[in-house]
C-alpha cells in the first residue's frame, strides 16, 4: 500500500516537471529572443555559460598524415579542421623572392542543414576573406622564408579548413585551426641542382615553419544593440543583432578588427572586448604551447 | 532631372606623390554626389571622392523570390561589381559588410516580403573604395525612397608608421600606411550622438598597432567622422521643400 502511494507522488512530480520542460522547449521554439532574454537579464546563458565564457577549446595536431601539417579544433560542439599541404610554383612576377599562402574555408552540407552543395556560400567566401586577412594583416610567416629560388621556385601553402560541425564562432576556429597547423608544418629541404637546373627534395631532413606571431581571434555577439557575449554559439548568432571579431598579437597587439556591419558600438565597449581579446589570447597560447611540447619528443 | 551638388568645404589638391603635408585638421578630398541619373533604377547615385568614383543603382521594394522571402520584412541584397575581372572572394566580403551596414539603417519591417537591391559598379579606384560604396549606397538609397532610419557614410583613414593620422587615403598612402580603418557613422536625424559602428579594422601591411596606441587614434577619427558626415550630409542632401 505505502509503496503504491509513493509511486503516485511521484508520478505528479514527474508530470509537473514533465509539463515544464515541454513549455520550456516550446517557448524556446515559439519565441527564442525572449527566451535568451530572460537568461541575459540573469547576466547568463541558456547552456550555463557567462556572458564572457568561452566554451570548451580542444585542439588536435597532426592527425593527417598525407599532409604536411594539421590540426583539428573543437570549440564546444564547433569543428574545424586544417590541412596544409605544400607544393611548388612559381613566385609572382612583381615579388619574385616571395611564396605564398592560399588559405580556404570551406563549409560543407555536413556541417549544417542550411549550406546546400555546390560553389561556396557567402558564408565561406566571407570566412576565406577573412583568413586570407589575418596571414596578411598578422605576418604570421615572412613570405620571404617560403623562397626557394628567387624568381624560380618558391613554396605555396594550400591551407584547407572544412568545418565539420557549425554551432556558431566560425572564425575562432578557423583562426586557431589555422595557427596550429601552420605549427605542424614541416617542409623539407629542397635543393636546385646546378647542372640539371632541376629541384632535388630530401625528404629524410625537414624543418619546422618560423611562426613569427601567434594571432588569435576572439569573436562578440551583439544583443539588442547594446549587450555583448563572447564565443557565440549558431542559435545566438542567429539571434544577434550584430557580430565582432577581433584578432590579437601577442603583447596585446590588434591585428586585425572584422565588424561587418550591424548594430553601432561605442568606443568604451570597443575598449572592453579587446581586454578580453587579450586574455583569451593568453589562454589560447598556453593551450597550443602544451599540445606542441607534447608532441615533440618524436 | 539632375542634380549636381558639390562641396567645397575642404577641398585637397591632390598632386600625385607631391602632395601637400597634412595640417592638423585632415582633409578630406574633393568628394561629389550626383543622383537620378539612371533611368531604369528606383534609385541611383554616383558619388566621387577624389579620384575613385562608385555607381550605384537601388531596385526596390520589389517582387521577391520565395526562397529569399522574409515574412516581417524586407530582403536586402548589394551586389558589387569591381572595374576589371570577375566578382571574387573579396567582393562578397564587402558585399556583406555593406549589406549588413544597409540592414541596420533600412527600415524594413514597412516593406515586408520584399527585396531591395543595392548594385554597386566600381567606375574607378584611387584609394578609400570601401568608404566611396557606402556613400554611394546611402544615397542611391535615399534617391529611391527607401525609408531609413539614419543616414550613413564612411570614411576610410589610414595611419603611419610614424603615427600620423591620413584621412581619405590615395592609393598609394594606403599602401604604406601601417594600418587601415574603415569607420561608419549613423547620423540620426538630430547630429547629437551620432553611434559608431567601425567595420573593418584592417590591420597593417607591416607591424601591428598596440591597444593602447589606438585609443587616441579613435578619438581623433571619431571627431573626424563626426565633422565629415555633417558637411556632407548638409552640402549633399536635397533642401527641403518650401513650405
Amino acid at each position: 500500500m505505502k509503496t503504491s502511494v509513493v509511486s503516485v507522488v511521484v508520478k505528479v512530480a514527474d508530470s509537473s516537471v514533465y509539463l515544464r520542460y515541454i513549455f520550456n522547449t516550446c517557448f524556446r521554439t515559439v519565441e527564442p529572443l525572449e527566451y535568451y532574454r530572460r537568461f541575459l537579464k540573469e547576466n547568463c546563458r541558456p547552456d550555463g555559460r557567462e556572458l564572457g565564457e568561452f566554451r570548451t577549446t580542444t585542439v588536435n595536431i597532426g592527425s593527417i598524415s598525407t599532409a604536411d601539417g594539421s590540426a583539428l579544433v573543437k570549440l564546444g560542439n564547433t569543428t574545424v579542421i586544417c590541412g596544409v599541404k605544400a607544393e611548388f610554383a612559381a613566385p609572382p612576377t612583381d615579388a619574385p623572392d616571395k611564396g605564398y599562402v592560399v588559405p580556404n574555408v570551406d563549409l560543407p552540407p555536413l556541417c549544417s542543414s542550411r549550406f546546400r552543395s555546390g560553389p561556396p556560400g557567402e558564408e565561406a567566401q566571407v570566412a576565406s576573406q577573412f583568413i586570407a586577412d589575418v596571414i596578411e594583416n598578422s605576418q604570421i610567416i615572412q613570405k620571404e622564408d617560403l623562397c626557394i629560388s628567387p624568381g624560380k621556385l618558391a613554396w605555396v601553402l594550400y591551407c584547407d579548413l572544412i568545418c565539420l560541425d557549425y554551432d556558431g564562432n566560425i572564425l575562432d576556429a578557423c583562426t586557431f585551426a589555422l595557427l596550429a597547423a601552420l605549427k605542424n608544418v614541416q617542409l623539407p629541404e629542397v635543393t636546385i641542382n646546378e647542372e640539371t637546373a632541376l629541384a632535388e627534395v630530401n625528404l629524410k631532413k625537414k624543418s619546422y615553419l618560423n611562426i613569427r606571431t601567434h594571432p588569435v581571434a576572439t569573436s562578440f555577439a551583439v544583443f539588442d544593440d547594446t549587450l555583448l557575449i563572447v564565443d557565440p554559439t549558431g542559435e545566438e548568432e542567429h539571434l544577434a543583432t550584430g557580430t565582432l571579431t577581433i584578432v590579437m598579437d601577442e603583447e596585446g597587439k590588434l591585428c586585425c578588427l572584422h565588424k561587418p556591419g550591424g548594430s553601432g558600438l561605442t568606443g568604451a565597449k570597443l575598449q572592453d572586448c579587446m581586454s578580453r581579446a587579450v586574455t583569451r589570447h593568453k589562454e589560447v597560447k598556453k593551450l597550443m604551447d602544451e599540445v606542441i611540447k607534447s608532441m615533440k619528443p618524436k | 532631372m539632375e542634380e549636381e551638388m558639390h562641396t567645397d568645404a575642404k577641398i585637397r589638391a591632390e598632386i600625385g606623390t607631391g602632395c601637400s603635408p597634412r595640417g592638423p585638421g585632415c582633409s578630406l578630398r574633393h568628394f561629389a554626389c550626383e543622383q537620378n541619373l539612371l533611368s531604369r533604377p528606383d534609385g541611383s547615385a554616383s558619388f566621387l571622392q577624389g579620384d575613385t568614383s562608385v555607381l550605384a543603382g537601388v531596385y526596390g521594394p520589389a517582387e521577391v523570390k520565395v526562397s529569399k522571402e522574409i515574412f516581417n520584412k524586407a530582403t536586402l541584397e548589394v551586389i558589387l561589381r569591381p572595374k576589371i575581372g570577375l566578382p571574387g572572394v573579396a567582393e562578397k566580403s564587402r558585399e556583406r559588410l555593406i549589406r549588413n551596414t544597409c540592414e541596420a539603417v533600412v527600415l524594413g519591417t514597412l516593406h515586408p516580403r520584399t527585396s531591395i537591391t543595392v548594385v554597386l559598379q566600381v567606375v574607378s579606384d584611387a584609394g578609400s573604395l570601401l568608404a566611396c560604396c557606402l556613400n554611394a549606397a546611402c544615397m542611391a538609397l535615399v534617391d529611391a525612397g527607401v525609408p531609413m532610419r539614419a543616414l550613413f557614410c564612411g570614411v576610410t583613414c589610414a595611419l603611419d608608421s610614424d603615427g600620423t593620422l591620413v584621412l581619405d587615403p590615395t592609393s598609394k598612402q594606403e599602401k604604406v600606411s601601417t594600418w587601415l580603418w574603415k569607420g561608419r557613422g549613423l547620423e540620426a536625424k538630430g547630429p547629437e550622438s551620432p553611434q559608431w559602428d567601425w567595420l573593418q579594422v584592417c590591420g597593417g601591411k607591416r607591424g601591428v598597432e598596440t591597444g593602447s596606441h589606438c585609443r587616441p587614434c579613435w578619438s581623433v577619427v571619431r571627431s573626424q567622422l563626426t565633422e565629415a558626415s555633417n558637411s556632407w550630409a548638409q552640402a549633399v542632401l536635397p533642401p527641403l521643400p518650401p513650405e
